[in-house]
This record gives C-alpha cells, structure tokens and sequence, in this order.
C-alpha cells in the first residue's frame, strides 16, 4: 500500500492505464504543461509527451466532440472538463451525442471514453464554479456516472472507467482532491457498479457520495460515541450502474435510510434512491425515508453561507438525531 | 499552327464521369422516392432531402477512398447512399422498418452504415463537427490513412460548434474537410438576413488561416476536383481545408415545409438552369457518352430504387424486443443490479 492524495490517484490512474494501452490519450484545459489547475495531473506530460496528453483551447464542445470522435473510431480518449458546470456549455455532447449513438445507430457506433471534471462545492468559488450535478449525468440514459470518494476508488474506478465500453462522467471532488489514502500498489482496476459499506452498523443506513462519504462517517461516528447509535454508511461511488443490492441491503438489515446529497434538493439522486426503497423495501422500513440535501438555491460565495448550504457533519448527526429520536 | 480541339474539362475519365452521374440519379431518384413514400404516409416522422444538391455528395463521395469517414447532418441521405450504403437499408430506415440501416431506431435524422465509413448523421446543428475533428484527430494519432469529411448547411456557420471545430482542427493540423452545402436558406430564412458575412464558410476562413474556397456546388465534376485536392492535402499532413459549394436546395426544409417563403420564380429558375443532373447529363453528351449508356445508368438506378422500395414495404417494422437493446455496450439496457 501506498499513500496517495486523491489528486495523486488521479494522476496514478490515468498513468496506469495510458502505460496499458497505447489508445489511450487525454486531452484538455491547461492539463498537460501545467498538470492541470487542481494540479491533478502532473508529470503526465513529462511521462508520456505531447503526442498523447494534449493542452487544448477553451472549446469544450470541441473537447468532448473531438473525444466522441476518437472513440468511435478507436481510441479510448480521457477529456477533462475542468469544472463540472462549464459541462453545461457541452452538455450536447453528453445528453444527446455520446449517450444516444450507440442506441441510434443500433450498436453500430461505440464510444468508450471517459470525461473526467471537478465537481462540488467548498472552494467558495461561487455559483458557477462549485455545483455538484452528477445528478443531472444520471438522469440521461447511456451513459455512467462515477464520483469515488477516497484516493484508492479514485485510482481503481478510473481505470475501469478507462477500460469500460461506455462512455463515463467521472466526478471528481474538488474538496477532496488533497486528502489522503492508502492505494493498493502496483494494477489497481475497481469494478463499476459497486457500492461499499464503507461503515458497518444496525441502527440506521446512510447513502451518501463524494464528499458527502466522509462526513457522513464523522457524523455516524459522532452518534455511536454520543448517543450509541449505530450507522451504516453505504459509499454509492458509482450512480450508474447504480447498486441497489447493496444499499437495498443495508436498508432491509437497519430498516432506516437517509441519503445525503450535495446537489440541489429536486431531482437530486437522493430521490431516486429514496423512490426505489419506498417501492421495494417499504415493509422493511420503521420509519420515513429522508434526504439530506442543498437547499434549492444557488450556491454561495461566502465561506459561512457556503458551510450552511451543504450538508455538514452537524447537519447529517442533527437531522438523523431528529428523526430516530 | 493548327492546335489540336481541346474540351475543357477533360481532366475526368469517362469511367469516372459515370460514377459520378450514376451516384447523383441515384440521389435523385431515391430523394424523389423518399418524397412519394412521404405522400403515402409511409415515411414517418421527418425527412429532409437533398434535391438538387446531389452534386456535393456525389463528388465527395466519388473522391474518397474506402476508409475515409463522412460525418453527416440530419439531410444526410445523399451522403449515405454516396457512399454505397444499401438503397433498402436508407428507405427502410426512412419507413422505420426492420429492414432500416438502424431498424428503424434512428430514423431518417441519423443514417449511420459504419461498414461504409458513414459514422452517423446527426440532428443538432453543429455537433458532428467536433467530433469529424476528433476522427481526423485518431488517424493521425495511430498513423491511419483516413481523412474524415464533415458536411453541414450554411446555417451551421453561425453556431459556436462550427468555430470550435476550425481553430481545433487547424492547431492541431488534423485530416478533416470541412464542407459547408451553402443552399441559401437556413430553414426557411435566407443565410444572407442573418449572417454577418456573404459568403457564410468561406468568409470566415481566414479567420483560422485557411483559404477561402467557393465551388459552384451543381457542377460535380467541379465538387470532384476540390474534394481531391482537399484529401491529398489532408493526407500529405497538411491539415484541414473548408470548402463552402453554393448549391439550392429544390426541396423544403424538411417534408413540412412547403417551401412558400422562396421569391417567385426562384425554384423554377434554378431547376431549369442549374439542375445539377440535367447538366451533367448534356456534359456527358457533349463529351460523347452515348444516350445509350445515359439511359442505361438511369434505367439501372430506376429499377435499384423500385426493387428496394418493394422490399422496404414488405419489411416487418421492428421488434418491440430491440426497444431497450443497445443502450450499454453490453447490449441491454440496465442502470441497476
């Protein structure tokens, strides 16, 4: 094992498998000489030259067009978005070119590549530079949705999202990029489409992603030692293919579920989550299924407004105290 | 000195001058077809035809070599018949039949024939640029021959896609041909109304330092030899071109369009005086193809585009079954375990 920072599994990641297969190239803003503004990508340049990690325009269009491209034709190209929100000026590519050509064409184009893109708030960035919108990946049909919260999924998931047929928004955790973890040594290749029980306990089941993982761990932890309840967080890590045997699990053991979201309240995947257990589980459950979410507004600049508009770890222990109580 | 008499536009072989007509009646006449199944409400959803400007296809088409990749929009019929897809799988495509290119899962908007290097036709105004971009990008980056080929209407120069793809494809010197089939309105506005530039590719050619070409798109043996220097430029790594060919389109927009916003007079003119298949008809004539020949390539194409026409009818729609197949690599469909 290894100690890795999330961004430094990034960079692992992508090594990995470029070492791997010769296909596969990456692309995007400032990603190449500088090793990208979260500098998540350094020394991929130096490794692999300028034939296959490319500094492109700001021309996000063209970024995940020329990707789409190459992957129908055979490549298996990795674009960075640098921020998630700037996917909203390319979101054509997303919602109806790379999730919709395979089932078009009736299987005749593939398109195996990975948009990889910062995601989610604390950065005090602003509006437009902190939103957390895998949850508008998950509602299009044809693609899958990835967001690891620790630097071994980061590394793992990324090289499978690589190695996978289908094209993959991989979401990475702006907050999270400097924590660090211990990473398997040497291939490290995860499975998508598998959530982990990232905390074991009998009270309770929280869902949670990204960011939203460790603080859910510090608020089940701050239960257990205050009130001796006892939480079971679920790390959903990919939303498509979503797992639901290991979240319907959980559920069905704890027979309670809150879900803990960073995006905002409506349609956020949270819902998703809560309807299929309402429809499946609804006789296990012992009491309502809550979400804990950002409230529907834009998020905000100011550090003290920003830390009261995503869930917090007093926010998640509170809530859940609240309802089991 | 006496010199010898010279045509101009000698330059074509006859054989080649035959695929060239052969490649346009059969447009044509699938187009037309396309139009009378529409009359019969046997075409369903939308369709938008390339009536009068058979010409650009077919002499692109007729330039390209086998691996070469067209990337289309959703008037894309008459590039994937150029480029030899079955007459059955086009019509069965456009009537939603089994039989279809896609089975009838894309529709008349996004022919694709991957075996014939047709890599989709595609319905949001400017998106298949950037990706003709991104082909280019892989043949140079694992050394294949190919050049992609991306043809769009005037009405794509003025969407941010179109300009993306330009400076890309000119930065990185990538094989790719832009080819803008200027037909003069954008839908149902004219190009000139709402476009800062006469001319609406070529005037912005310059702005990525490219040449300005304008081609009279109804001559194909004109649309021939542009495409060829365009391909040998682009396979020599010399990088992209972008070639604007004025054309007309003697069709609506799409099959609701009736057209009525055309000046008078205006349709009548460009099909008696610059109908691109009468007028490659009197050259082959004035270069002395024998009727005989003319007559058989289109009595051939006739018969090609009746056989699958009856074909194309007889032909189940298709099986609830494929609904959900296709939608992951793994052939299904499924989003949970």
């Amino acid at each position: 094992m290894a100690q890795l920072t999330y961004r430094e599994a990034v960079a692992a990641g992508i090594a990995q498998e470029m070492e791997r297969d010769e296909t596969v190239a990456f692309i995007g803003e400032d990603v190449a000489r500088a090793g990208g503004v979260f500098k998540a990508t350094v020394g991929l340049f130096d490794k692999f030259g300028p034939k296959r990690v490319i500094d492109t325009p700001i021309s996000e269009q063209a970024i995940l067009g020329a990707a789409m491209g190459a992957a129908m034709t055979g490549m298996r190209p990795i674009a960075e978005i640098m921020f998630s929100d700037f996917l909203a000026v390319c979101w054509d590519f997303v919602a109806n070119e790379m999730s919709k050509s395979r089932y078009m064409s009736d299987g005749q184009l593939k398109c195996p590549l990975v948009v990889r893109t910062g995601n989610g708030g604390g950065s005090r960035f602003g509006a437009q530079h902190s939103q957390s919108i895998e949850n508008w990946a998950m509602a299009i049909p044809g693609i899958k949705v990835v967001a690891p919260s620790t630097p071994a999924d980061v590394k793992g998931l990324l090289a499978a999202s690589v190695r996978d047929e289908d094209p993959v928004i991989f979401f990475e955790h702006k907050s999270l990029y400097a924590i660090k973890g211990e990473v398997p040594e040497g291939e490290h290749v995860d499975t998508l489409g598998t959530a982990k029980v990232v905390r074991p306990g009998k009270d309770a089941t929280i869902v949670a992603l990204a960011l939203m993982v460790p603080r859910a761990i510090q608020a089940a932890d701050k239960l257990m030692t205050d009130h001796g309840i006892d939480v079971e967080v679920v790390d959903i890590r990919t939303l498509v293919p979503l797992d639901m045997k290991t979240i319907s699990s959980s559920v069905a053991k704890t027979g309670r579920l809150f879900t803990v979201e960073e995006n905002p309240r409506l349609c956020g995947w949270g819902a998703e989550i809560v309807s299929i257990v309402v429809d499946e589980l609804f006789w296990d459950l012992d009491g309502p299924a809550v979400r804990i979410t950002t409230p529907h507004i834009p998020l905000p600049a100011a550090d003290n407004l920003e830390d009261i508009t995503i869930p917090s770890v007093d926010r998640i222990y509170s809530k859940i105290l609240d309802v089991l109580r | 000195m006496a010199k010898k008499k010279t045509l101009k536009n000698d330059d074509i072989d006859e054989k080649k001058r035959l695929e060239l007509y052969n490649s346009q009646y059969l447009i044509r006449v699938a187009e037309q077809r396309a139009y009378d199944l529409f009359l019969e409400n046997l075409v369903k959803g939308t369709s938008h035809l390339s009536l009068g400007q058979e010409a650009i296809a077919a002499g692109f088409a007729t330039a390209m070599q086998e691996n070469d990749k067209s990337f289309c929009t959703y008037r894309g019929h008459a590039h994937t018949l150029a480029r030899g897809a079955s007459v059955v799988g086009v019509l069965g495509e456009l009537m939603q039949r089994d039989c279809g290119l896609m089975r009838g899962k894309g529709g008349s908007m996004h022919l694709t024939d991957t075996s014939k290097g047709v890599m989709g036709s595609y319905a949001i105004i400017g998106a298949h640029l950037p990706m003709a971009v991104g082909s280019a990008w892989r043949a140079q980056y694992m050394g294949h021959d190919d050049v992609a080929t991306v043809f769009f209407g005037d009405g794509t120069t003025n969407i941010g896609a179109f300009h993306e793809a330009l400076n890309y494809a000119v930065v990185y010197k990538l094989p790719v041909v832009f080819v803008c089939e200027n037909n003069n309105y954008m839908e149902y506005t004219p190009i000139e109304s709402i476009t800062a530039v006469k001319n609406p590719a070529a005037d912005r050619a310059s702005a990525y330092g490219l040449d300005s070409i304008i081609i009279d798109g109804n001559d194909a043996d004109e649309v021939y030899r542009t495409a060829q220097v365009a391909y040998s430029k682009a396979r020599s790594g010399e990088g992209p071109s972008l070639i604007e060919c004025k054309t007309y389109r003697q069709s609506g927009h799409s099959r609701a369009d009736p057209g009525a916003y055309r000046p008078d007079g205006e349709l009548d003119h460009w099909k008696k005086n610059n109908d691109p298949i009468t007028r490659y008809r009197s050259r082959l004539i004035e270069f002395g193809v024998k009727q005989k020949i003319i007559d058989g390539i289109e009595e051939n194409v006739k018969r090609v585009v009746d056989e699958a026409t009856e074909e194309a009818k007889s032909s189940p729609v298709p099986p609830e079954e494929i609904l959900t197949t296709n939608v992951y690599a793994n052939g299904g469909w499924a989003w949970r375990n």
